[in-house]
């Protein structure tokens, strides 16, 4: 089922962040949400996500079951990564199976250190790890590649790609570079 | 480089240590000199006399009866009051309204002198369990104070995230709200661990519980022995202090353990 947003419009105090947004968002497909900064791209993440109310408009087919990489890594510092993954894990997962995705995303040698001492980047990969594995109809990524250098980069495009395909994902980007290389629609939103 | 840096950080607890060490010596033959220059032991007992009392003390039949019967009290106190301080932490933290429920009992234990406490309690209970509840109720604002912060300054972003996840109450638990608790747990216990021992014995002192450390200062003070006074307080102490490091390495120890699993 299509999402699709309808005259959405949301305030903070008397700053209107999203003013009267439309879209559709299509099932199984990737889509990029971009548009300049402070433009209400991680608010509408946000209400998608359900932690956001909203003033007014309409909101159908968002699924039940989501997984989402913030823009903020948001781990839990002093665990490892593994347990971290293992956190939104609700049905059994095999540890070797989280230990194989976090290897393919290059953190092989740092599975055990707690989070707290792993780089910006490392934490980026944990963070999208998880919620690769987590169980969820779809997938929002907010700037997914933050903090990432040019390799490590490309190593994380091929492991998204490969972990996304037909699934429902919404990526939020500034880098025009990243539609080209991962494909998807596009929906651009204005200040 | 690493293990330079080890190096001197040992040698910076080794310095410490050492410098510690000179100020308690110091300090003893402060304590030495005065006694001697007084000259009048029921004033001041020199630290020898204390430690010579102590020695006898350990060959007296029931010495190791009354360390147990204040331990088992002071402790079960101490307990108690984790046990219930956390769990009205939590209830407070959860549900608003508990928290302002709870807010009288907090302020009136905190700011009432405990021995107004011994004294009111000694018509309700019995002397000899006076001590566990003056030590649950010295432990119980501490204990509650703290966790109820910890819990409060949990971030909001990653409750968000275990939101989205729908995380189950448990791993809540052990992955995000018992690791932010940590330090407020630690700093409480330390704090509560010795004041449960200072009311407990005051308790035991003012109640006159038979069998009980308490009871020992209090006949100290009617025999005018400062050297039994002197020692049986380097017991309270070395107890306490003692407590305390179990109690702190076990928590730290289980917080190894969750955060490693």
């Amino acid at each position: 089922m299509d999402i699709v947003i309808s005259e959405l419009t949301k305030k903070f105090a008397d700053n209107t962040v999203i003013d009267r947004f439309s879209a559709v968002i299509k099932e199984n497909q990737r889509t990029f949400i971009m548009g300049p900064s402070g433009c209400g791209k991680t608010t509408l993440i946000n209400i998608l996500l359900g932690l956001v109310p909203f003033d007014s408009g309409v909101i159908k087919g968002v699924p039940e079951r989501k997984s989402v990489v913030f823009q903020e890594d948001r781990l839990c510092e002093s665990f490892n990564s593994i347990s971290n993954v293992r956190l939104v894990l609700n049905r059994k997962v095999d540890d070797s199976v989280i230990i194989s995705h976090l290897e393919q995303i290059g953190l092989k040698d740092d599975l055990y250190k707690p989070v707290i001492e792993l780089s910006g980047g490392m934490r980026r990969r944990v963070a999208i790890v998880r919620a690769i594995l987590a169980e969820s109809e779809i997938l929002f990524l907010d700037e997914p590649f933050k903090g990432l250098d040019t390799e490590t980069k490309k190593n994380v495009m091929s492991y998204l790609l490969e972990n996304t395909r037909n699934k429902t994902t919404i990526i939020v980007t500034h880098d025009i570079e990243d539609v080209n290389a991962l494909s998807g629609n596009v929906i651009a939103m204005d200040m | 480089m690493i293990s330079t840096t080890q190096d001197k950080l040992d040698n910076k607890h080794t310095k410490r240590r050492i410098e510690k060490l000179v100020a308690v010596v110091i300090a003893l033959l402060v304590w030495q000199v005065a006694a001697m220059l007084i000259g009048e032991h029921l004033l001041l007992v020199t630290p020898i006399t204390v430690v010579k009392r102590l020695f006898s003390l350990l060959t007296e039949a029931d010495f190791f009866r009354t360390i147990i019967y204040s331990f088992l009290r002071i402790v079960s106190g101490f307990f108690l009051g984790l046990l219930i301080g956390s769990l009205m932490a939590i209830l407070a933290g959860r549900f608003h309204i508990a928290k302002i429920m709870f807010w009288p009992y907090m302020v009136t234990i905190k700011s009432v002198p405990v021995a107004s406490f011994i004294i009111l309690c000694l018509i309700w209970l019995t002397s000899s369990s006076l001590s566990i509840f003056i030590s649950f109720l010295m432990v119980l604002p501490i204990i509650y104070t703290n966790i109820l912060q910890g819990i409060e300054s949990t971030d909001q972003k990653l409750l968000e995230m275990t939101q989205v996840y729908r995380v189950s109450w448990l791993k809540k638990l052990k992955y995000i709200y018992l690791p932010q608790i940590k330090t407020y747990l630690i700093s409480a216990c330390s704090v509560a661990l010795g004041l449960a021992w200072k009311s407990g014995i005051a308790a035991e002192v003012i109640g006159v519980s038979f069998g009980s450390i308490g009871e020992k200062l209090y006949e100290s003070k009617i025999y005018y022995s400062t050297a039994d006074l002197f020692a049986w307080t380097v017991i309270i102490v070395l107890l306490s202090v003692g407590f305390e490091k179990i109690v702190l390495f076990l928590i730290k120890r289980f917080f190894i353990r969750l955060e490693r699993s």
